[in-house]
């Protein structure tokens, strides 16, 4: 197995004629949790949504396993991850149902998807609530129903994009332990798309920088968040740029 | 006054009593309605979120098709079934003519555009987001159109019941290509006119009863539908 | 499980359909508004159908609609009151075995008050003068029908052309035709039978009767099987002989009698 779950080459995307990510080469280790940091608006999303299938970029390579994207692959490889969206948007039934879309949308048969689901809602901490209505939850458990969504599928890579935006502090805490339960337990690679430094030093193992629709620093989290290199890097860890 | 008192006071009877052709009126009309309308959801709402979701050449045209012929006019419907399945017609040969088939397929012609009209607009209200979610979870082209359907299904609910209403009380397809025969093809618009210029204004009412009562049924279920949906 | 509701759904939906399909024990018999409201029609395919385990199915229409409907093969037998089109229409090789079976007559309905005086007139053509110079209102059926066809032969003979206000035509059945006359106070031909079993809704009275221009035979015509192949020519047979049968003949004569006091039909060939 190729030890890098995704590797990017040049990957660049425009809309419009507006150029949002420019040259982008990114490798992305297993089993680990990836941060891609930067202030919003800065093309976090387009590259998570990019690196799942959802888009096309206009230039550039996505490598999966070490292998380029082909056209055949692409449900099959959109299916080995999960892509959980920022403000999450459930579908209007119970939260079961939610949870269980993905294994039945791949026609798992209905033992196996109970077992996953009650496993998943456990892990979430939303063991009794397979019944409520997806709708009528808080914000905080509606992130969780989402992450419990994806989870469920066992994804080799789970993609989070700004998964504690809009939370209390409780829910953020809460999230931020489920990321790193996942990571551990499951072995998942995680990428996790934010804005907040302080959520990328809790969480991640490797941290990338994008400014301006560039990675001005990449690498192993630890050594970035003490000795910077990049002068933005270091104005933004020292609180002096605010994102 | 007085004999409007008493034309429902016969109504009333005829329907307490179980009147049998009362009742063979009545099934008749649910039979060939229903029977329409799961035909018209069929090919309405597939049409319908087609054009709602997906973008193609041709897509104005068919949004405009599809509500232009939410006026059809029932007797316009009805001429042309009759000259296609008339013997002297290109499928005379079928030998559906004066029979609830032929009724059935008139009411699915009226019944599909507004089915497929209110689809499109039912599955274009849907967040976008759902489109999304789905395909992330893994879904196929065709799940995701499933999945965008089940958003929408309480106004696709109610897109059926108006496709519904339109077909049991439509009248003039019926009277021409059914021919408002007697324990075949006798329904309950059909025969309310029949009762009422005969000057039987009980049987023609009992029938009116019934209709509001289904109508009001449907529209009650509608509603606690959409209650337990919140 | 949704697999399951699809296929039960389509099995539903092919037994409907194709289970609509026309048996062959079936005749269609396209007929006048006037001998299907009256019932008479109801009470002989009732005794008959009791005989011959074949099902009649009956459609009312004008007498026009009823021979467009032959000609295009629509209806196995038309039974019709409007002798010129009929003999047309056998001429033509549309129909065969046309037999007068029955008649009636026509009467001039209207008001009680006979707002144009035609009560006592001797003639028909003088009595819708009558009304014609006085501009009372008069309905007609303006349906292409049996009855709308003598009443335009009627105002030929009369050399009027009726037109106007007080002349309006309802494009519907005789008996919708009578209570439209009566809400409005207003003339109109009609069959004996028909205002007889509509006698008791409306507040018309017959006003004139008894001319030999209102002699109203009913025919029943085969579709010309020759035309058209799948006519049901042996139980179309078999229907015209019972209905000149002696038992026919008995349910013709006697229907109605208890309820108006008079026979709404007479048998023709006593």
């Amino acid at each position: 197995m190729n030890p890098y779950a995704i590797r990017t080459h040049d990957l660049s995307k425009e809309y419009n004629g507006e150029a949002i990510l420019k040259k982008i080469n990114l490798q992305l280790e297993r089993g680990r949790i990836h941060a891609i940091i930067g202030p919003s608006g800065v093309g976090k999303s387009v590259l998570l949504r990019l690196l799942n299938l959802l888009e096309e970029p206009t230039s550039g390579e996505i490598h999966f396993d070490g292998r380029a994207l082909k056209e055949n692959d692409r449900l099959e490889l959109q299916r080995r991850m999960t892509l959980v969206f920022q403000k999450p948007v459930l579908f209007n039934t119970s939260v079961y149902e939610n949870v269980a879309y993905g294994l039945k949308v791949r026609k798992e048969n209905r033992r196996s998807i109970l077992e996953k689901v009650r496993k998943a809602l456990e892990v979430v901490d939303l063991k009794n609530y397979e019944h409520k209505r997806a709708r009528n939850l808080s914000g905080g458990e509606k992130q969780r129903v989402a992450i419990a969504q994806a989870m469920v599928l066992e994804p080799e890579i789970l993609f989070l994009d700004e998964p504690t935006s809009d939370l209390d502090p409780r829910n953020v805490a809460i999230i931020e332990e489920l990321i790193k339960y996942i990571n551990e337990e499951f072995k998942i690679t995680v990428v996790i798309a934010t804005h907040n430094m302080f959520q990328a030093k809790r969480l991640a193992h490797e941290a990338t920088f994008l400014f301006g629709g560039r990675i001005i620093e990449s690498g192993k989290a630890q050594e970035i968040f003490t000795k910077p290199k990049d002068r933005r890097v270091l104005r933004f860890i020292e609180g002096k740029m605010i994102f | 006054m007085d004999y409007i008192l008493a034309g429902l006071k016969e109504a009333l009877q005829l329907l307490l009593s179980f009147d049998r052709e009362t009742y063979t009126i009545i099934f008749l009309s649910l039979r060939i309605s229903g029977t329409a309308v799961l035909l018209a959801s069929c090919l309405g709402i597939p049409l319908g979120a087609l054009v709602g979701l997906h973008r193609f050449p041709g897509r104005g045209v068919i949004t405009t098709i599809l509500n232009t012929c939410f006026a059809l006019p029932t007797v316009v419907v009805g001429l042309f079934i009759y000259l296609f399945l008339s013997h002297r017609g290109p499928l005379g040969m079928l030998g559906l003519l004066y029979t609830p088939g032929a009724m059935i397929i008139a009411q699915t012609i009226l019944a599909t555009p507004i089915i497929g009209a209110l689809s499109l607009v039912a599955v274009k209200s849907v967040d976008p987001a759902i489109t999304k979610s789905a395909i992330s979870l893994g879904a196929t082209r065709i799940q995701t159109t499933l999945a965008v359907l089940r958003e929408a299904r309480v106004a696709i609910l109610a897109a059926l019941i108006v496709g519904f209403g339109r077909v049991i009380t439509e009248i003039g397809a019926a009277m021409i290509v059914g021919g408002n025969i007697k324990g075949t093809t006798r329904v309950m618009s059909t025969a309310i006119a029949l009762e009422t210029g005969k000057g039987k204004f009980e049987l023609a009412l009992a029938l009116g009863i019934i209709l509001l009562t289904i109508a009001f049924l449907i529209n009650a279920g509608l509603y606690y539908l959409q209650r337990i949906r919140e | 499980m949704k697999k399951k509701i699809f296929l039960l759904g389509f099995i539903f939906i092919m037994v409907f359909t194709l289970g609509c399909k026309r048996k062959v024990s079936h005749l269609i018999l396209a007929t006048t508004t006037s001998v299907e409201n009256s019932g008479l029609l109801n009470t002989l395919i009732t005794s008959f159908e009791k005989e011959a385990k074949v099902k009649v199915d009956v459609i009312a229409c004008g007498t026009g609609k009823a021979i467009r409907l032959a000609e295009n093969g629509d209806c196995d037998l038309i039974l019709v009151h409007d002798p010129e089109a009929e003999k047309r229409f056998v001429r033509e090789g549309y129909g065969i075995d046309r037999r007068s079976i029955m008649y009636n007559d026509f009467v001039i309905v209207g008001p009680r008050d006979d707002p144009a005086k035609i009560k006592g007139i001797r003639g028909v053509i003088p009595a819708l003068s009558a009304i014609t110079h006085k501009k009372a209102s008069f309905i007609s059926r303006g349906d292409d029908s049996g009855t709308h066809k003598r009443e335009r032969m009627l105002w030929e003979r009369a050399g009027l052309i009726p037109e106007g206000e007080w002349y309006q035509e309802t494009g519907q059945g005789m008996g919708p035709t009578l209570i439209i006359a009566s809400q409005k106070r207003a003339y109109s031909l009609t069959d004996r039978a028909t205002y007889l079993s509509y006698k008791k809704k409306i507040t018309l009275d017959i006003l004139y009767e008894k001319d030999k221009l209102l002699y109203n035979p009913y025919s029943i015509i085969l579709v010309n099987p020759e035309r058209h192949a799948h006519i049901n020519y042996k139980r179309g047979i078999e229907f015209i002989d019972f209905l000149i049968s002696d038992k026919g003949k008995r349910i013709i004569r006697e229907f109605g009698k208890e309820k108006f006091g008079e026979p709404l039909f007479h048998p023709i060939g006593e």
